[in-house]
């Protein structure tokens, strides 16, 4: 217990010094553009295919277990609208990116550790904090547009499924889509989406950065920092769900 | 000058600096030697800060590194350059943006002007046609011959190697002591070595300090060494019958 709130305060700290004294202007934007690139655009390809493919699945599992003359048509892409956008978009793919994008900033900052990277910059006087952690967490706050795609994907991974496979008309599966549509939710998934980008930027940074050891401990940081950011997306998802929709 | 004055250095309950005192002088390179484990990376780290120490001080011209100021540290900083033990290049940079990275970074200098700056350096340390190769695809020799270019671009005060030549074949590894001797000369720099390479000792130790179980137990120069009756001394540096040769004949000729 000791541990983990020794963990928790160094994170803070962490934190504060990565807003400290700021590197200078226009080495910041290169970072912030690398990581962009790195973080954002080099997950697209893996976050579109999970999402058509995991929509279609929601989909085809929605209408297989409703098949029920009682159950409206409309409900198959109520639900997958619904299931896609309030959870399977912005907390299911994000635990994926804590395995994706999670692994490589702390591999990455951690090989800078292991390879005396950090302490070059310190050396020479850097704030490494700011220099390795801040860029990450500004590239990260296009995270949301990922997740809009996110949701596009699914929904239509969603349709193409139903339709293809015969689930579902076409029209009944938009009526379903249109169905009672409540634009909080998508503000309410764009919030949980914005704590959890800072959460997928900060905490492999942590384990990252005060990693301990060789190539092995790079390996465990990685894992570490899979597990914890996990298990923070999801006591974040479950605060957040009971603040805005109870 | 650098002077550290009695400093101790611990981990939890493991003492590993014991009040340790010494002077490293401008233009000279000073050595720190000593077996494996005992504290010459934790006394390097500390005279540079990365270790905060548990007592005493470190004297940058006369001012105690722990009576400055936040903002005064990162200016000292920027008049220290350091050449790690694994060269601890950026691996996404080329050479040249390796070199030209402390100036990007601390100067409001033109791109055309640093580029020009950082290239003299590496002409300095004698690299060709490594500019545009990343650190991956040069050899370990290049590669601490541009962790030198890059300490020395910002023309710093204060220049630290951690074991510069470790790794290195001996023709290299002369090459780089040698390098590292003349840039000291010629730019009046205080060249702090952390070493265990008995030809870098002998060549270009013009201060010695020799560290033992996180003590201070000997200190003096290259020609010093082959004089010392200290036992611990000799039992480091003439571990080798080549080297008890050596110094035999040295003695000999001396006398």
């Amino acid at each position: 217990m000791i541990k983990l709130l020794e963990h928790i305060g160094r994170y803070f700290i962490m934190l504060q010094r990565t807003f400290g004294k700021f590197t200078k202007g226009s080495v910041l934007r290169k970072l912030i553009v690398r990581e962009i690139d790195d973080l954002i655009i080099g997950s697209l390809g893996i976050v579109a295919f999970i999402s058509f493919f995991v929509g279609g699945v929601v989909a085809i599992q929605t209408a297989i277990n409703s098949d029920n003359p009682l159950l409206p048509k409309y409900l198959v892409g109520f639900a997958t609208r619904q299931s896609i956008i309030l959870e399977f978009a912005p907390s299911f793919i994000s635990v994926i990116m804590a395995g994706k994008v999670g692994s490589f900033i702390t591999s990455s900052i951690g090989t800078m550790r292991v390879t005396e990277q950090i302490d070059a910059l310190e050396v020479m006087g850097v704030n490494t904090y700011n220099y390795l952690i801040f860029p990450k967490i500004v590239a990260m706050t296009l995270y949301p547009f990922i997740i809009v795609i996110s949701m596009f994907l699914g929904i239509f991974g969603g349709y193409v499924a139903c339709i293809s496979g015969g689930f579902s008309a076409h029209a009944d599966f938009v009526e379903g889509l249109q169905l009672e549509f409540n634009p909080f939710h998508v503000t309410y998934a764009f919030i949980k989406t914005f704590l959890f980008a800072m959460l997928l930027a900060t905490i492999p940074s942590y384990h990252g950065y005060y990693m301990k050891g060789g190539a092995l401990g790079v390996g465990k940081a990685s894992t570490t920092s899979f597990v914890w950011t996990s298990v923070a997306i999801i006591i974040m998802n479950s605060f957040v769900t009971n603040l805005l929709l109870t | 000058m650098i002077a550290v004055n009695n400093i101790e250095k611990s981990f939890g309950k493991t003492a590993v600096l014991k009040g340790i005192s010494a002077e490293f002088e401008q233009g000279k390179t000073n050595l720190i030697i000593g077996q494996s484990g005992s504290g010459k990376t934790v006394f390097l780290k500390c005279i540079l800060g990365l270790h905060r120490v548990t007592a005493g001080e470190i004297i940058y011209n006369k001012v105690p590194l722990s009576s400055m100021e936040e903002e005064e540290q990162s200016l000292l900083r920027q008049d220290m350059g350091m050449v790690f033990q694994g060269s601890a290049l950026f691996d996404s940079m080329t050479v040249e943006e390796n070199v030209m990275f402390p100036m990007q970074m601390f100067t409001q200098a033109p791109e055309d002007e640093i580029r020009e700056r950082a290239n003299i350096a590496i002409d300095r340390v004698n690299l060709v046609d490594a500019n545009h190769k990343l650190p991956a695809e040069i050899s370990g020799g290049m590669k601490k011959r541009v962790a030198i270019a890059r300490a020395i671009v910002m023309n710093p005060s204060y220049l630290f190697c951690d074991e510069p030549n470790s790794g290195l074949d001996p023709k290299t590894a002369i090459l780089i002591d040698n390098l590292i001797q003349e840039i000291t000369q010629e730019y009046q720099i205080t060249t702090v070595i952390n070493t265990h390479d008995m030809n870098s000792v002998m060549e270009i130790g013009e201060k010695i300090i020799f560290l033992k179980e996180g003590y201070k137990a000997w200190e003096g120069t290259n020609k010093d060494i082959f004089k010392t009756d200290n036992e611990a001394v000799t039992d480091f540096v003439y571990s080798s019958e080549l080297f008890k040769k050596v110094r035999k004949v040295y003695l000999e000729e001396s006398h």
